[in-house]
Parts: structure tokens; sequence; C-alpha cells
């Protein structure tokens, strides 16, 4: 061969920068499925179908768990007197500020749903404990009142509402 | 650094080898005629003990792989039947579980060795830098591995670590998820971490073999902190190292089977032994020991996300050591100032360590704080402003003269007249 330096890129060198390309699109395309085979599969997907709860036997002041998703959901029958308590809160004070109002549903204000992990590192608050008669997680000592808003401790966020409606007066469905 | 001599094979099949492939010259002159600084103390024999648990921690572990069941189902119950069952199961699992104590037993204090000796400055950053990988791949290891017994304390310690990556802002979920393979910890999770628990120390072994590449590359340092000058500061890596390495290499052992034979549940916990139970969270959940002093930070800072980035914070500032510490004398031998603020942070790390076993409430919460903030100030404040300030005794001119004094070992009793 000869030893050519031409000031025009020519055929060859078009052809290995062709070639580079489709490895450097190809190693991506590898790239991606071995990512992506980790994301929660078919079957996972499809065990989180929405479930349906009964509510008649829980009875005012009890707060039962329920399994979606894997998740645990607090569903709490609150009495008269811890729903004035989460009504009249100065939202002021709050670290995540979220009336009492957004959290249930209207016209089922009795009814609090939650998902029952801490929004801290993801432990199980226990029910009826803590300053505000509401949840205390042990981990961490994070600290909710009945409506799941944060009072106190290191999560940063109220606990979550999972996706759920009334499909009649006794009668909920979650996800 | 040169050695005391060359390879220089007699048998005519290692003639013939080592013109295809010199792996014998390599040994020989790693392993055999390396030159060692004379003066080295017995804290130098943890990098040889640290690679024994390697090895010790592989070969138990793929033993226990060959009985165990990554299903949630029946992981918990597949080493209830190593325990029970196998031969010798109850003894290879207490091997491997306390071996993975034993492990940072020694890399804490070949850690601790490290900062003492300045072992990080110049022209070692990349050397030290490879050991603070190393570690990190340690506690990934260790973490996993104590996942896979299903257990209460494996179960919830496994979602309190992984959704440290929920803390952070918009992509935290996504993550978590991915993480999970799945909408909360469960059998995608432990099939996962069983895959990576069994690769990762294969992945140390790697990053072992680029550490003592670099530390055979600048030489190890000294009590002194003196690069070697002449032939007169070193001896040959065997026998002296060999034999120093593993006469302690055994009496570490004698640690370890003590550990292993009469309190092998010692460093554990109790609701290990519960099956994991997604419906109920430990009342005190704590991760393993040499966690702890990290779990402390996570736990003394009142923000989430704070929190995780100085739990990751106090690890990665190790592998700024070498920029962060300004002196120039290595050893603490020679600066008085910075041995006692070594053990200054020496206890503070215990007393984080402490505080993270206990709950998070009152008093410990303040102390953790204190702590925390003296665990990082050691580095950033310290460090930096000792080497400015700090008046330093006068150095040996060689390794052999702070050893030797007439050519004669320092404390050497005369022989015995008459």
């Amino acid at each position: 061969m000869t030893s050519s330096t031409a000031a025009e890129p020519n055929r060859r060198d078009f052809l290995y920068i062709a070639t580079g390309a489709v490895g450097a699109v190809g190693a991506a395309a590898v790239a991606w499925p071995l990512i992506s085979q980790m994301n929660p599969d078919a079957s996972t997907i499809a065990a989180g179908a929405p479930i349906e709860v009964d509510l008649t036997p829980i009875a005012d002041g009890q707060v039962i768990k329920v399994f979606w998703r894997g998740k645990p959901i607090f569903i709490n029958h609150r009495t008269a007197k811890q729903i004035k308590e989460a009504q009249d809160v100065n939202l002021a004070l709050l670290p995540d500020p979220q009336p009492d109002s957004e959290r249930v549903k209207k016209g089922h204000e009795q009814w609090q749903v939650l998902i029952a992990i801490c929004t801290h590192l993801g432990c199980i608050p226990l029910a009826h404990q803590g300053e505000y008669d509401g949840y205390f997680c042990p981990c961490h000592g994070s600290v909710y009142d009945t409506s799941g808003r944060i009072r106190q401790g290191p999560a940063p966020l109220n606990l979550a509402l999972p996706p759920y409606e009334f499909l009649s007066d006794t009668k909920i469905k979650i996800g | 650094m040169s050695g005391h001599s060359t390879y220089q094979p007699q048998h005519p099949f290692m003639k013939w080898m080592e013109r295809r492939l010199p792996i014998a010259g390599l040994v020989y002159s790693s392993f055999i005629a390396y030159p060692t600084p004379r003066n080295l103390n017995y804290w130098w024999t943890f990098g040889g003990i640290l690679t024994v648990m390697l090895a010790a921690q592989i070969i138990t572990g793929v033993v226990l792989a060959m009985h165990y069941t990554p299903h949630v189902d029946f992981a918990f119950n597949s080493i209830e039947g190593i325990m029970r069952d196998v031969n010798y199961g109850r003894l290879l699992r207490y091997l491997h579980s306390n071996g993975a104590s034993m492990f940072f037993i020694a890399v804490y204090v070949h850690i601790a060795r490290g900062m003492y000796y300045g072992s990080y400055k110049e022209p070692r950053e990349v050397l030290w830098i490879l050991g603070v990988i190393i570690y990190l791949l340690m506690m990934a290891t260790g973490f996993m591995g104590y996942v896979l017994p299903w257990g209460q304390m494996s179960y919830w310690g496994a979602v309190v670590i992984t959704n440290l990556f929920s803390a952070f802002p918009g992509v935290g979920e996504a993550i978590v998820t991915w993480l999970w393979g799945g909408f909360a910890v469960g059998n995608p999770t432990l099939n996962r971490f069983f895959s990576l628990h069994y690769l990762l120390p294969f992945v140390i072994a790697g990053v072992v073999v680029l550490h003592v590449w670099a530390l055979h590359v600048v030489g190890q340092n000294n009590p002194t902190g003196v690069e070697p000058k002449t032939d007169k500061d070193t001896v040959a890596f065997t026998p002296y190292a060999t034999v120093k390495d593993a006469f302690f290499l055994i009496c570490f052992f004698l640690l370890y089977g003590w550990f292993v034979f009469y309190i092998p549940n010692y460093l554990g916990h109790a609701d290990n032994y519960i099956p994991a139970n997604p419906a109920v969270t430990p009342a005190h959940i704590v991760p393993e020991w040499y966690y702890l002093p990290f779990y402390a930070i996570l736990r003394a800072i009142p923000d989430k996300l704070m929190g995780v980035l100085a739990l990751g914070g106090s690890i990665l500032i190790l592998a700024f050591l070498p920029w962060l510490d300004t002196s120039k004398v290595r050893s603490a031998r020679y600066r008085p100032l910075y041995r006692q603020f070594f053990w200054i942070f020496i206890a503070t790390v215990v007393g984080l360590g402490y505080l993270g076993s206990k709950p998070p409430e009152g008093g410990y919460v303040i102390a953790a704080r204190i702590l925390t903030i003296y665990y990082f100030a050691h580095f950033l404040i310290v460090l930096p402003l000792l080497g400015l300030f700090e008046k330093t005794k006068p150095l040996p001119n060689s390794i052999s003269e702070s050893v030797l004094k007439d050519g004669e070992p320092i404390g050497a009793s005369a022989p015995a007249k008459g």
C-alpha cells in the first residue's frame, strides 16, 4: 500500500467512520435491554391489579392493613374527634402543608386510606402512636398525624395516598 | 523499585516456560525478592490478612451457594437447612457470616494504619483510592449478603437501604423501582441481590490485583514514612514479610475461630432468625456493626436528602484524603499534634458506631450530630490546617538509621558474657 495523506477524506475514511458508528449504536442498543430487564416484569405488573376492600367490618377508630402491589395500605376509620383534630391544624406549621380535605374523599371524611410506608426510608409506621394519635415510625422517629401528614422527624413528605375510589359507601377499590 | 536480585531459572522446563509465560519470574520479583522496608510493624500484616479473608469468603460462599435457594418462599428455610442438615453446614455458614465481620475488622485496621502513617500521600494516591473503591465494593457485597437469609433484619435492611435512593428528587422513585424489580422489595430483589453478591467478590479480587500492582510500583510505606534509600533499608519479601504475615494471620484466625466456635451469633441480630414479614417492621432496625458509624451519620441529619448525601460523603471523603492532608510529613510518629487528632478521630468513629446502634431519640441524636460535625471537620478543617501550622519532629535520614545504632538493632539485648 502506498502511504498517502489525502487532504480530502477518501472512501476508506468514510467506511471506517460508518463502521464505528454502527458499533456505537449497537453497543447502546445492547445496553438498554441490560438495564431495562431490571424493571418490574409483566407478571409483577399484572399482579398489581386493583383490589376491592369491604369497609363494613372496620369499627370506629380501628385501623386495618391491606396489601396492594406488595405495599401495605392503612384504612383508618377515624373518630369524629380525630377528624376534627385533622381539620383544625394550622397548615403554616406543617413541613408538607396539605389540608385534610385534600387527603380524603369528599363525603367520606371518616375513611383515611394511606400507603403505610414511611416517606423517610420505607418502614411501616405504627398506628395509634405518636404525639398526634396518628402514626409513628419506629425506625427513625417520624411522627404523622391522623391525616397521615408529617409532623416531626426526618421524613420529608406526608404519607402517600394510593389511587382509590368508593364503589359504594361501604366498599372501595384500590388501584 | 529494583529487586535484590532478578529471577534466573535453572531447570530446563522453567527456562522454557519463562520465555513463553514469565509467571514464575513475576511471582519471584513480586513476592520473593521484592524489597520490603526493614522496619514494618505488625500493622502492616493486615493487607495479607485481607487477601486471605477475601479468599476465605469466596470459598465458603461458593460452597454455601450450592445449598442456598434464592427465592422468597425458600431462602429462609434453605439457610435453616444449611444449619441443620448439610454436613458441616453450620460451620460453613458461621465461617462465612463471621468471616464478613473479620474482613471488616481487618479492613478498618488497614485503613486506620494508612491514616496513622500517612500511607495515602504522594506517590500513593492511586493506591489509596483503589483501596477506597475496594471498601465501597465490600460494603455493597456485605449488604447484599445480609439480605440473602431473608429474615426480618434482611428484609427491612434491604427496604431502608434501597430507599436511600428515593431521596434524589425527580428520579428517586424510578431508581428504587428499578432496583427492586417490583413495587416493593420482593422475589426479584432477592434474586438479583444473590446474583450480585456472587459477582462482586470477584470484582473485588480484580481491584485487589490493581491495588497490589499499584503498591508494587510505588513500594510500601513504613512507620517512619521515609522512603527506602539503600539496600540497607529493605529486606527481601520472602522470608521476612511472608513469615511475619503468616505469623500474625494465624493469631488473627484465633480471634476468627473464637467467634465462629464460641459466639457465632454475637455480631448478628436475633430478629434475623424470624422469617421476613413485609407487614411488620421490627421495633428497632440496625444494620450490621460495620455500617453503624455511617448509619449514625444518616440519622443525625433531620433532612432526608441531606442525610443520604452526608452518608455518601462520609465515605467518599476518604478518596480525597491525599489532598486534604496538607502536611509534607507522612508518619504520625513525627507529627505530635496529628497523632492526637488521629486518636480523637478514631474515638469519634467508634462513638458514632455506638450511637448508630441506639434508637434515634433524645440525647443520642444530639450526640450523633456533634460527632457527625466533628467527623467532617477532621477532614475539611483539622487536616488542611494542621499541615500549615504543625511543628513536626525531625525525620530520620533513613529507615536503617531509625532502627539501627552502630549497625546493631536498637533495643536488641547484648549477648550475655561469661
